[in-house]
């Protein structure tokens, strides 16, 4: 085990350089100088040689990216051009606020996604079955930005249940488990958790029809097991796959997580995002698609590493 | 290293053999695992030598895994050989007098999957012409040549050439994988398998087929197969190969009835018989053999060979001649080899 | 439908001959791949709907600068957010008393075109290298795949919002992020197909036969491999539409007074309170295609799996 995470470390590595040279180019990517922003517009030519070199653009390319590698990998983002604080920090904050509400999501939509998946694999074309794929087509189809907007409406603006949005009375920046913050992470997370929802049920719902079709419950049932005991078999073969595409999902919401983010006005990395495009804030942009990327890279490793633990049947060479 | 290194001009007779093949050897790599200094490898080909005559057909049996297969593709160059000389009526294969394309002309193969060796999305009449088509031949002509095969191989073109490979049945599909090899008018054909996944009543048709077509086409044969009954009914001779090297090479009745290498034994012993007097009782091949990446020292056999001796796991045995037009790779049928019953028969 | 003519029969009425007298289950009609996809897809009652709905909507925005009722770029103050079921606006008016119904018929040519785009290019360009890197294998498959791995390092979202958040906004650039997005995942679909076909007997037998590489890729390989890249790139559609419709409502697609739905949903968005029904409708517009397209593709892959 210890050697397939080693072997898995080995792979990840060129991988995550790649992320970072992405994350860095993304800002030579940009049109104009990436100064333009900080520069005033009257800036003289000596003023704007000094600040190039100040941040190091004059260097060619390759040393760039160096020096930017070496930083990062000390924790150095650089600074918000905005606000001037370190992009850590910025993004540190938002990440936590984005992370809670991805879990949240991810949450109810594998309880729901796997309910929806055990009963439409369980009773394959029923009426239940041809409804739980729907709500999975749904769950895929679905602009969530748009379905964020409708549950609003509803339930904010005809209803006046929930509030639209923020994280929290009188715009707290940080979510804290509270009765009052709970009612304010209701809305996003619901709409978020659309998605994983109709993945994990479709998957689930796959799984378990491959698994009750195999020869081995038939021998199950034979040799006089319950239908629970039955069940927990199930259960035992599909989990392994269904926790892993959990897994993927909660990456793929914290990283897709701006649309949402933004209908809400949910302080996170969505929203961190959001302001740093509309700002021409390179800096903060760069930080925290690469801190976002590289949580994904993670979380896939976690995932793989964690789905060949629980499942014997893939080899681990 | 074998010993036995057949060179052609030596074997005299009356026509240069159509394919002659020297030391053929093929190892395929193992990705290094962690910490593994030296990378193994499966000795898949492992020094094979023989040749063809032309228009014989010269069978090659063994069990799945002796390296049959990997020789066929190595001789049609699908699989890039490590070493090894290939000579074509006297020319080396890839050289500047004979280059692969050329080569490729005058030797096609037949697969043993006569479904996954046909294009799904296209017709059988394109399938057949579209050699002739790349070798330059017009639509028109190639068209006409790929139904003249088709009535010869036995399916009428009119009602046969515009189907798909799953509208037709596998000794059909086998029929038009033919057809498509005799296209370019080869003069060598190599048969991988190429009967096996047929039914009997098939087998036996598709068998008759393929005699008449090498009458008169005036082909040579290169059958591989791990039927002994079928090898026997169409070869005229037989090599048998073990864990990639060459066993035993003979004419087939000889080698089919009084074999020299105790594996040939083996095999014909382990063969099904329909005559229940005939049937063996002991089983003369136990196990599977073993892993081609490590094959055991000296004689690749004497760890299942039931005449084995020490000397066996410490010399290799050379393909030296046990009688004329036959050679056996097996200490035991060879004089003064320090085996026990060398000494016997050397006398 | 009619029992298609095989090319047997063809070719024996060219040549003035009569068809050989066989027994009808001897003279099986002999079908092309697609033709047994088109029947099956004929007999998918959701996938036909799904079709004829993708067709009214592209046929609608195709034709909408002719039969629009109202002009969708004029405005009238004091008609602002009419709901809907108004006797001038039928679908209601925005948020600067313009037309819903026009400008939802001449958005949907900016949405569907932003959101088609990105998956046909990608289309081409992911499958060209998916199947290069497939076929050639060896050092060239490493490099491309290695590089792909990069890509599928970042989720589908976030990598389009960082690259047209670096490239600014724009119809130009959000077609080109979404292009960056879908070419890697579409080239890794390629590439694994690629793999498992060059690896057929068939292959191999056309080797033999002297064909170039590239013969072979266009006879052989093409007709096997675009198929099930084709019907993964139409999964794609649905994606790309939302996306670029979010791209949009984000404020780095389309820019005003364009009509697209996405930017129409976003600049609608301070009426929710007003007339919630007129706000939600051009994303009702998005839910509906993006959920044709996944219905179509969903039927298509069905029919395809056919088990020769």
């Amino acid at each position: 085990m210890l050697f397939y995470i080693l072997k898995r470390l080995v792979y990840v590595t060129p991988v995550a350089l790649g992320v970072s040279l992405v994350c860095f180019l993304l800002v030579h990517l940009a049109p104009g100088d990436p100064l333009s922003a900080v520069l005033p517009v009257d800036a003289s030519q000596e003023t704007i040689a000094e600040m190039r070199a100040a941040y190091g653009f004059d260097k060619p390319l390759p040393v760039q990216y160096a020096i930017w590698l070496w930083r990062v990998l000390h924790g150095d983002l650089g600074n918000s051009i905005a606000t001037g604080r370190p992009v850590l920090s910025e993004v540190g904050r938002a990440v936590v606020n984005s992370l809670i509400l991805a879990s949240l999501a991810t949450l109810i939509g594998f309880t729901f996604g796997t309910l929806f998946g055990f009963v439409a694999g369980y009773r394959r074309n029923s009426i239940l079955d041809r409804l739980a794929s729907m709500v999975s087509v749904f769950g895929v189809s679905v602009p969530h930005y748009w379905l964020g907007m409708v549950l609003v409406i509803v339930f904010s603006a005809n209803l006046g249940w929930l509030p639209p949005t923020g994280a929290g009375p009188d715009g707290s920046g940080n979510w804290r488990p509270d009765f009052e913050h709970l009612r304010y992470i209701i809305l996003p997370a619901l709409t978020m958790s659309v998605i994983p929802m109709g993945i994990i049920a479709r998957t689930v719902r796959a799984l378990v029809g491959d698994i009750l079709g195999q020869d081995f419950v038939e021998a199950l049932r034979a040799k006089g097991l319950t239908e629970f005991g039955v069940f927990r078999h199930v259960v035992r073969n599909a989990a392994p796959t269904a926790l892993a595409i959990m897994g993927l999902q909660l990456g793929y919401l914290l990283g897709g997580s701006i649309l949402i983010e933004t209908v809400f006005a949910w302080p996170g990395t969505g929203f961190l995002l959001n302001a740093a495009i509309f700002q021409r804030d390179l800096p903060l942009l760069q930080g925290s698609i690469l801190v976002l990327a590289m949580f994904f890279v993670l979380l896939n490793l976690i995932v793989d590493v964690m789905q060949t633990a629980l499942d014997p049947r893939i080899e681990r060479a | 290293m074998s010993v036995g290194v057949i060179d052609p001009r030596d074997r005299g007779g009356p026509a240069q053999p159509l394919l002659s093949v020297t030391d053929l050897v093929k190892h395929f790599p193992i990705r290094k695992g962690f910490g593994e200094k030296k990378g193994r490898a499966v000795r898949a080909v492992d020094g094979v030598s023989f040749e063809a005559l032309k228009g014989e057909t010269l069978g090659i049996v063994g069990e799945s895994g002796c390296g049959k297969s990997t020789t066929a593709r190595l001789l049609m160059g699908l699989t890039e050989r490590d070493s090894g000389d290939i000579l074509f009526d006297g020319e080396s294969v890839g050289g500047r007098a004979l280059p692969w394309r050329s080569f490729r002309r005058q030797t096609q193969m037949v697969f043993q999957d006569s479904y996954a060796s046909l294009n799904p999305r296209m017709t059988i009449e394109a399938s057949i012409s579209f050699g002739p088509r790349v070798n330059g031949i017009g639509a028109r002509e190639a068209a006409e040549r790929s139904r003249g095969l088709l009535a010869r191989v036995g399916l009428e073109p009119k009602r046969f050439g515009g189907r798909y490979p799953h509208e037709l049945s596998g000794g059909q599909r086998q029929r038009v994988n033919i057809a498509r090899a005799l296209a370019l008018e080869p003069r060598l054909i190599v048969l991988d398998e190429a009967v096996s996944a047929l039914d009997k009543s098939v087998e036996a048709q598709v068998l008759n087929l393929l005699l008449d077509l090498k009458q008169e086409f005036g082909l040579t044969y290169l059958f591989i197969s791990h039927d002994l009954n079928v090898v026997r009914f169409i070869c005229d001779r037989v090599m048998v190969m073990y864990l990639g090297r060459v066993a035993e090479i003979g004419p087939a009745d000889t080698v089919l009835s009084r074999p020299s290498h105790p594996y040939t034994e083996a095999l014909l012993a382990s063969m099904p018989s329909l005559d229940p007097d005939r049937r063996t009782q002991e089983a003369l091949l136990a196990g599977d053999p073993p892993n081609p990446i490590d094959p055991p020292p000296g004689c690749r056999f004497h760890p299942r060979c039931r005449i084995a001796e020490a000397v066996c796991a410490e010399t290799e045995p050379p393909l030296d001649p046990v009688a004329p037009a036959h050679r056996a790779a097996c200490l035991a049928r060879q004089p003064n080899s320090g085996h026990s019953l060398s000494v016997a028969r050397a006398a | 439908m009619a029992a298609p003519i095989t090319a047997a029969a063809v070719t024996a009425l060219a040549e003035g001959t009569p068809l050989p007298s066989v027994s009808p289950e001897a003279y099986v009609p002999s079908r092309g791949y697609w033709r047994h996809v088109g029947h099956k897809l004929s007999r998918d009652p959701v996938a036909l709907a799904a079709a004829a709905v993708i067709l009214l909507v592209v046929g609608v925005a195709l034709f909408s600068p002719w039969i629009t009722p109202m002009d969708p770029y004029k405005g009238s103050m004091l008609r602002r957010l009419r709901p809907i079921g108004d006797s001038t606006y039928w679908l209601g008016s925005d948020e600067l008393g313009r037309d819903m119904l026009s400008r939802l018929m001449v958005g949907g040519r900016l949405s569907l075109f932003m959101g088609v785009t990105p998956v046909l290019i990608a289309f081409v360009v992911g499958s060209s290298l998916g199947i290069l890197a497939g076929y050639a294998g060896g050092w060239i498959n490493t490099i491309l795949m290695r590089t792909i791995d990069v890509f599928f390092a970042f989720p589908s979202v976030l990598l389009a919002i960082a690259l047209s958040g670096a490239l600014g906004a724009g119809i130009f650039n959000a077609i080109v992020s979404l292009t960056c997005v879908f070419v890697p995942q579409i080239a890794r679909v390629a590439e694994s197909v690629t793999t498992q076909i060059r690896a057929r007997d068939y292959v191999d037998a056309a080797k033999l036969s002297g064909a170039s590489a590239f013969t072979i890729v266009r006879v052989q390989v093409l007709g096997n491999v675009l198929g099930p890249i084709f019907v993964y790139a139409t999964s794609l559609i649905s994606v790309s539409m939302i996306l670029a419709s979010g791209l949009s409502f984000l404020g780095l697609g389309v820019r005003p007074p364009e009509p697209e739905w996405g930017l129409m949903l976003n600049t609608l968005r301070t009426a929710i309170y007003v007339n919630p029904m007129v706000a939600a409708l051009p994303g009702f517009a998005i839910f509906i295609v993006s959920i044709s397209f996944n219905l179509f593709s969903d039927g298509l892959r069905s029919a395809m799996e056919i088990r020769q």
